[in-house]
């Protein structure tokens, strides 16, 4: 029985490399495909019609916003970096990127509480609010159409592998993994809903579910909710590295902030 | 061979551990008869695999097909149609990741099916189909599900029941 058990093991062994190896295959980067190529028409004509893209109130605000004197400094953020269509054309497309200060890569919606309280010296906003998510579609505007450009340095590598280890890795009730649904099985029909490949192209997003402008951190949040794991809270390293392995993953892709999704 | 306890060589680890999805399968691949002790607290029944099935049931009863065909509909009890698309012609958002479910119990024995639905990892590592009874070697499992397998026992022998009505 003993030796059975060793063989077993052993067997067993090998079967998990094989396993490995023939699961989640990363999705070669000409096949790369974002959410707006194959979500419904209607959809797409909302997205891509200003007039009509729910995004584009969001962006107003954050204009506003962008303009108001703020903190103990009296200065607002155009004082510092002037007009944002320059000042911040292609940071978006940066973002998740490795920040000195904290020794770890942060997102663009931290990036921005960092120079609210150092620079500005003004309060951070919380995570999910209204006006932080205003601040960053109106920064992520600027980077419209310019590829996403997220660095893969020395310092920033181990983070983006975190994020992957997070994706490939099975977790919840339901046992999935990201990678299943976003590597295996995209373009396929998961009940009602196809699978996007899950290319943060175009956060924050307005989602028509959520009926108002959320971060890519909510949207992962939900994914994990729909797996039944527990999900990271927000500002967690962990979800951070997941947004920077993601944006990472869409590399050279095309920013499309606001997007609109289903 | 007797039912007995797994070795701890071969026991799962907590929900904290990595799935160990492919342990299982060289349990059928040597053709060696074990029986599943969950963990403590987790109040799942026994239950032996032999081969690639397991033949008895885990209630010592026959489950309801009516009730079968409601779990396996319902896609926030049974999920089945998120992935499989079947004979449910009330349903318009089938999914199409797995195989349709339509003749599935002319394809598989009771027990065949029993398996996997308690726990398809133990036939396939690499499946995308959830383990439906089974608390074990599970990570970040969400609160409100912690230490509940997705189906009852009696949950897992209604599908069965109605699994093998699909001819
Ligand atoms: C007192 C001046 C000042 C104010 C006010 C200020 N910032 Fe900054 N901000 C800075 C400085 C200095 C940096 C760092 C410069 C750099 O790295 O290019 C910075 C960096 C940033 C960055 C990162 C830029 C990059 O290229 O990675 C973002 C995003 C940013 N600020 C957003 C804002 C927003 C939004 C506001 C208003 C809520 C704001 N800042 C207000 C001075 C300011
Ligand atoms: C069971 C399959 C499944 C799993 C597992 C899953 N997702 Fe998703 N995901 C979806 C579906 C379906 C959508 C689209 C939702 C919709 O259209 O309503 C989606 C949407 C997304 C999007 C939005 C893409 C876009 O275009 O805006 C991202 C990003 C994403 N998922 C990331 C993840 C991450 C990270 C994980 C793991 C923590 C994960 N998903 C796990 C099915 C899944
Ligand atoms: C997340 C996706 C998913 C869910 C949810 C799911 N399955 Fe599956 N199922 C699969 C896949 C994929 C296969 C194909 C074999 C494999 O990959 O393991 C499969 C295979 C099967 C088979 C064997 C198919 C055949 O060849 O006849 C049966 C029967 C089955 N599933 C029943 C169910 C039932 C009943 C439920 C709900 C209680 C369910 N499945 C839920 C993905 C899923």
């Amino acid at each position: 029985m003993q030796t059975a058990i060793l063989d077993c093991i052993a067997g067993c062994m090998t079967l998990c490399l094989i396993g490995t190896a023939l699961g989640a295959a990363e999705i070669p980067l000409d096949q790369r495909r974002s959410d707006s190529e194959y979500m419904s028409a209607d959809t797409r004509a909302m997205q891509s019609d200003d007039t009509a893209n729910p995004g584009m109130l969001a962006a107003l605000d954050g204009e506003t916003l962008w303009n108001e004197k703020s903190g103990a400094t009296n200065k607002s953020c155009a004082d510092c970096h002037g007009d944002a269509k320059t000042g911040m054309k292609g940071v978006a497309a940066r973002y998740p990127a490795f920040f000195p200060g904290q020794n770890r890569p942060v997102d663009l919606e931290q990036r921005i509480n960092i120079s609210r309280v150092a620079d500005q010296k003004a309060a951070a906003l919380p995570a999910e609010s209204k006006d932080l998510l205003a601040l960053a579609v109106y920064i992520g505007l600027q980077s419209r159409g310019m590829p996403i450009a997220v660095e893969e340095t020395a310092q920033s590598k181990p983070f983006i592998e975190a994020g992957r280890t997070i994706f490939e890795r099975r977790q919840g009730q339901l046992n999935l993994s990201c990678a299943q649904c976003h590597d295996d099985n995209w373009g396929k029909r998961l009940g009602g809903s196809l699978v996007p490949q899950a290319q943060p192209t175009g956060y924050p997003i307005y989602r028509l579910e959520w009926q108002k402008v959320g971060s890519l951190q909510r949207r992962l949040r939900d994914c994990m909710g729909a797996m039944r794991a527990e999900p990271y809270a927000y500002d967690t390293p962990q979800l951070v590295d997941l947004e920077f392995f993601l944006m990472w993953r869409a590399r050279g892709m095309p920013m499309e902030t606001p997007a609109v999704r289903p | 061979m007797t039912r007995r306890k797994r070795p701890p060589s071969l026991t799962l680890p907590h929900k904290d551990g990595r799935t160990r999805g492919s342990r299982p399968l060289c349990l059928i691949a040597a053709f060696a008869l074990f029986s599943f002790v969950p963990r403590a607290g987790a109040q799942l029944v026994p239950y032996t695999i032999v081969g690639d099935a397991i033949p008895a049931s885990l209630t010592g009863s026959k489950g309801d097909p009516v009730r079968g065909r409601a779990i396996v509909a319902n896609r926030n009890v049974g999920l089945c149609l998120l992935c499989h698309s079947g004979p449910f012609p009330e349903d318009r958002f089938q999914g199409n990741i797995a195989p349709d479910l339509s003749g599935a119990g002319a394809r598989w024995s009771e027990g065949q099916l029993r398996l996997r639905i308690v726990d398809a990892s133990k036939l396939n590592p690499n499946t995308i189909m959830p383990p439906f009874y089974r608390v074990g070697g599970l990570t970040r499992v969400a609160t409100t599900y912690r230490d509940k397998p997705v189906l009852t026992a009696a949950q897992v022998e209604d599908v069965v029941a109605y699994l093998m009505t699909l001819k």
